[in-house]
């Protein structure tokens, strides 16, 4: 195994969610990792010190009711405390969408993904939107407003360096937003597993300059097949 | 049922017809052990289709040793050996799940320690419905044989995941697998009223059945946890088989509860599956924490810390487990508004699994602990059930949960609660009790080593998936090299399956340890383990009807070192003033004492 | 002596015998097997209203209506047998097993008429009918949804026919076993958790009946 696989930290991030959401991780890890070695530590420590010995009784004791009030409540409020942290970078990620983001829709099917641009009207559902395969384009610091869809069974749009993933269900129209940071080429994933071909459904999200996108925009709107009378 | 019972036993083991006594019995005692016998083998089932979908991810596509056995439906045969198909991964997937979690784990837990321990530690002479009791196993065997079977049929078994998620799984046109999906529906079903009538069982035997004096805080543990896990079933149960039959209705008959293209609700589903399926996660943790509190408390020779607040921890999960069902679905398209309701509630049932942990702490802080191979597992219960628990609170936050979600840190963290949780409980029980159940005991040496191996390899198999998840891996997935950004990996998930084979071929210490034990094994007393407990105060075995004349309690079960005695334990049954020469009490009276 | 499941004391506080806490307990879980179907049928209904028809417009109410009159009479009947048997009345026992096997089966005969009708009519849970027409309505006027509709019309009812099916099974068992003299009025466990069933039936139909056929 190669060890410098091995890491406690996130993966480089390169939308405005991974600040939020990879603080959130690391806060959890301080948590779980302070929590982790103190009880651990004190296991092996009471396995050691009070391991049977000739001639020792335990002590006769039934508890303790103060602890146990202590350690009740001290959980419980940092439990809590996490989930009302956490409160607002969720409804940032999954209720509320950018005002301006630029609208497009991706379908789900087995096993492919297919993004739907407005074309240059700029408005989806009309007849100049054209469709790109296994692809997801868009402009870097611009809010991407996904309408996301799928036709037969369940999957999931998993865009690991922008700190997304939601489910796509059949007969909704669930949205999902993103801001990437940086230009590159990204990964597309499928989360939910959804058939024989599930490991075969990626794709590539490539992020632009503002104006590559536009050129990239306008040069596939021009390719877009005529449409059927 | 109302037959008088000689309790010595000799002459009903004359009276009872050889099929009556191990096929068709009504005894508890061997109907626990017929769900031992029976799971133990589903276990082995369930290791073997870990080790062949280990293979593939730590090997992906490479032909498979000893897959040239397989029929070509599940394996690609090439010159040099026979390769994974896709279709065979997903059912590996499904499969393994299903069996480990209700033809293994559930069946160990709820099927023997409920049937063994319940009557013993209330000090019932069996179960309130011995014949019920007996359908409850002849129930689950032919759900056991239709799940096998779906392997032998045209398509396959079933593909969907152990969650079956619709409409992957209403119709063979997605997955490719037509009648594998409909007999895994119908097992389940069988399963699920197997399940069910047992729970009838249980709950009534621990509400009637007990002895005078066994009042409801006097009870060990065990059977506070079995209790509320029979409760659970009881309820959760009926919703799991509803939303079968509806599946399968859909799957059949062409119905559309879960099916989008004719206007169903595929999310109905889910909702119906987790709000059975949350339920169930602590049905398969429960009774494993009464096991650990039992081991824990004997070989540590103190009482349990905080009893009452044991007590009510168990009881707390029962009823918060109730409310948590939607942290499965964070990124399922349910209302994101919910999301931060579910995110609290999980917040909250954490709690009482907290205080679990510090009250088994405060347990050995000054205690007498003996480390024999039921206490080490029991431990190992303990330090794997910490990180199994800790691992959960990341997926609890919604925000650090869309990126997990999916993916092998789900994975890790599942077998941490069910393998270094539940499993590790059970070797932890099944070495404590074994004595009792056959009259012998377990072979010590190669119990520690068999002990000694499974938790490193099982350390390193499902520690470093932890990783494998925060790189992004998501998790049933046949083969992640087609990910460019997962393809450095590939070392990591070969050690993951090279420790994962050493792990399996561990596991045959304890099957050599365990037939040997029931033939070989040193002959055992009464009270090995210098209990309190009720099921110490009969033989080993105990005899058709457990106990001679009716006992009488006087005490809590973790009276271990009580100044009331010379000895360090004082069973339930010594009368107060019986453990010592010290000042006797007046006239005891068995009932409404507190200790 | 020596204890037996029998004749041992039970804890105190713990009157109810075994066979009817055992029953009260599986009734529980039936509870929340038909919550399981009531809920998909509530939230299926509610996110596809276009789907269901309107009362009356494909089911035949007053049939129901009057079926369910029927049902109600035999948890009187089954009271009225539990009632004799108390008294120790063996004949009155059998009488009024016997009205309630009657009435019971009554019920699931209109029941199979009923879904004979409708069958007939077109009204199946199957994909294929999805724009069966709904009696009385126009062609193309009204969309009833076979798959939904039909679906949980059949599922929930079904169950409930079942359940009646079986206890109008158990309740020949019962009577078979009256007449053998099983039950005195010191032993009546057998007609007590018969008739607890019997009442919890009745009950989920009353539920059943009001929730789809008339809202």
């Amino acid at each position: 195994m190669n060890w410098g696989d091995w890491s406690w930290m996130m993966p480089e991030g390169f939308s405005t969610f991974t600040a939020e959401v990879d603080s959130l991780y690391y806060l959890i890890l301080w948590i779980t990792g302070v929590t982790f070695f103190a009880t651990e530590a004190l296991l092996i420590y009471f396995i050691v010190r009070y391991r049977h010995k000739e001639g020792r009784k335990a002590t006769y004791d039934h508890g303790s009711t103060k602890m146990e009030v202590v350690w009740t409540a001290i959980p419980l409020l940092i439990l809590i405390g996490l989930g009302a942290l956490s409160k607002g970078a969720w409804d940032r990620m999954k209720i509320d969408v950018p005002a301006g983001a630029m609208e497009i829709i991706v379908t789900a099917k087995q096993f492919e993904w297919n993004a739907t641009y407005p074309g240059p009207d700029g408005a989806l559902g009309t007849a100049d939107d054209f469709d790109v395969l296994n692809q997801i384009h868009a402009p870097v610091d611009q809010p991407v407003w996904i309408h996301l869809r799928a036709e037969d069974v369940l999957h999931s749009l998993f865009l690991p360096e922008m700190r997304v993933k939601q489910d796509a269900v059949p007969g909704r129209d669930i949205p999902v937003w993103f801001e990437a940071m940086a230009t590159g080429d990204y990964t597309i994933g499928c989360a939910e597993l959804c058939g024989i071909g599930h490991t075969t459904m990626n794709g590539t999200l490539t992020i632009h300059s503002a104006a590559d996108f536009q050129a990239w925009a306008s040069a596939r709107a021009e390719q877009r097949p005529q449409p059927q009378p | 049922m109302g037959k008088a019972l000689d309790a010595g036993g000799h002459h009903d083991h004359h009276e009872i017809p050889w099929i009556r006594q191990y096929i068709f019995a009504t005894d508890h005692k061997m109907i626990a052990k017929q769900f031992m016998f029976v799971s133990l083998f589903f276990l082995v089932v369930g290791g073997a289709l870990a080790g062949m979908m280990r293979w593939q991810l730590g090997f992906p596509s490479q032909p498979m040793p000893g897959g040239m056995i397989l029929p070509d439906a599940m394996m690609a045969p090439t010159p040099n050996g026979a390769i994974m198909l896709p279709e065979f991964y997903n059912s590996l997937v499904t499969m393994h799940g299903t069996i480990m979690i209700f033809f293994a784990i559930m069946p160990l837990l709820v099927g023997l320690f409920g049937n063994l321990l319940i009557p013993l530690q209330i000090g019932a002479e069996d179960m309130a419905f011995p014949r019920l009791n007996m359908v409850s196993f002849w129930l689950a065997v032919p759900a056991g044989i239709l799940m096998l079977a779906s392997f032998g049929v045209e398509g396959g078994a079933a593909g969907a995941g152990w969650t079956s998620y619709a409409p992957l799984s209403t119709s063979g046109e997605w997955t490719g697998v037509y009648l594998g999906q409909q007999l895994w529906l119908a097992s389940l079903t069988i399963l699920g009223f197997s399940s069910l009538v047992g729970s009838v069982n249980y709950i009534s035997t621990v509400i009637n059945m007990r002895a005078p004096g066994m009042t409801w805080f006097r009870m060990p543990l065990a059977t506070w946890s079995l209790f509320v896990t029979a409760v659970l079933i009881l309820l959760a149960i009926p919703i799991l088989a509803g939303a079968l039959i509806m599946l399968l209705f859909d799957q059949t008959i062409g119905t559309g509860f879960f099916r989008p293209e004719v206007g169903g609700e595929p999310l109905l589903w889910q909702h119906l599956f987790w709000f059975f399926g949350h339920p169930e996660v602590y049905i398969l943790i429960l009774p494993a924490m009464g096991i650990t509190s039992e081991v824990l408390a004997n070989r540590a020779r103190k009482p349990i810390f905080g009893y009452h607040s044991m007590v009510l921890a168990i009881v707390g999960i029962g009823f918060l487990g109730w409310i948590v069902w939607g942290h499965h679905m964070f990124q399922s398209g349910m209302n994101p508004l919910l999301g931060t309701s579910f995110m609290i509630s999980t917040m909250a049932i954490a709690v009482p699994s907290a205080i679990k942990v510090f009250n088994w702490l405060a347990t050995l802080w000054k205690a007498d602990i003996h480390l024999d191979v039921p206490m080490l597992h029991a431990l190992a219960f303990v330090s794997m059930f910490i990180i199994g628990g800790l691992s959960g609170i990341f997926m609890a936050n919604t925000p650090v949960d869309i990126y997990i979600h999916d993916t092998y840190f789900i994975v890790a963290h599942i077998h941490y609660v069910l393998f270094g949780g539940s499993l590790f409980a059970i070797f932890a029980g099944i070495t404590f009790w074994f004595p009792k159940m056959f009259g012998r005991m377990m072979n010590e040496p190669l119990g520690k080593v068999h002990f000694v191996l499974t938790l490193i390899f099982y350390n390193l198999v499902f520690f470093p998936m932890h990783n494998l998840g925060l790189r992004g891996m998501m998790r049933r997935i046949y083969d992640f090299t087609q990910y460019e950004f997962l393809a450095p990996l590939q070392p990591m998930n070969q050690f993951i399956t090279v420790f994962a084979f050493l792990l399996i071929a561990t596991q045959v210490l304890f099957v050599i340890n365990f037939f040997w034990s029931i033939f070989k094994g040193e002959k055992a007393s009464e009270n090995p383990w210098d209990s309190n407990t009720l099921e110490w105060t009969v033989p080993s075995p105990p005899p058709h009807g457990n106990f001679a004349e009716m006992p009488m309690v006087y005490r809590g079960p973790y009276e271990y070192s009580s100044p009331e005695s010379d000895t360090d334990f004082l069973p339930q049954t010594t009368p107060p003033g019986g453990g010592s020469s010290g000042v006797p009490e007046p006239t005891p009276t068995p009932e409404g004492v507190e200790a | 002596m020596t204890p037996t499941t029998a004749d041992r004391a039970p804890m105190a506080g713990m009157k109810v015998y075994n066979l009817k806490l055992g029953m009260w307990v599986f009734l529980l879980s039936e509870v929340m097997f038909f919550t399981g179907l009531i809920g998909a049928y509530i939230i299926l209904r509610f996110a596809h209203p276009e789907a269901f028809a309107e009362p009356g417009v494909v089911l035949n109410v007053p049939l129901t209506a009057f079926n369910t009159f029927v049902l109600i009479c035999s948890s009187v009947t089954m009271v009225k047998a539990f009632a004799a048997i108390e008294q120790g009345d063996q004949q009155g026992l059998q009488k009024w097993l016997l009205a309630t096997i009657l009435l019971g089966a009554f019920f699931v005969g209109v029941q199979i008429v009923e879904y004979t009708i409708l069958t007939g009519e077109g009204f199946v849970p199957m994909a294929e009918s999805y724009h069966a027409i709904a009696r009385g309505a126009a062609e193309g006027s009204a969309v009833i949804g076979g798959p939904l509709y039909g679906a949980t019309f059949y599922t929930m009812t079904g169950f409930h026919g079942t359940h009646v099916s079986i206890g109008v099974l158990c309740l020949c068992f019962t009577l078979w076993r009256a007449r053998k003299g099983a039950y005195t009025a010191g032993s009546l466990g057998g007609v007590e958790i018969m008739g607890l069933y019997w009442h919890f039936v009745d009950l989920v139909w009353i539920l059943l009946f009001t929730i789809v056929y008339l809202i």
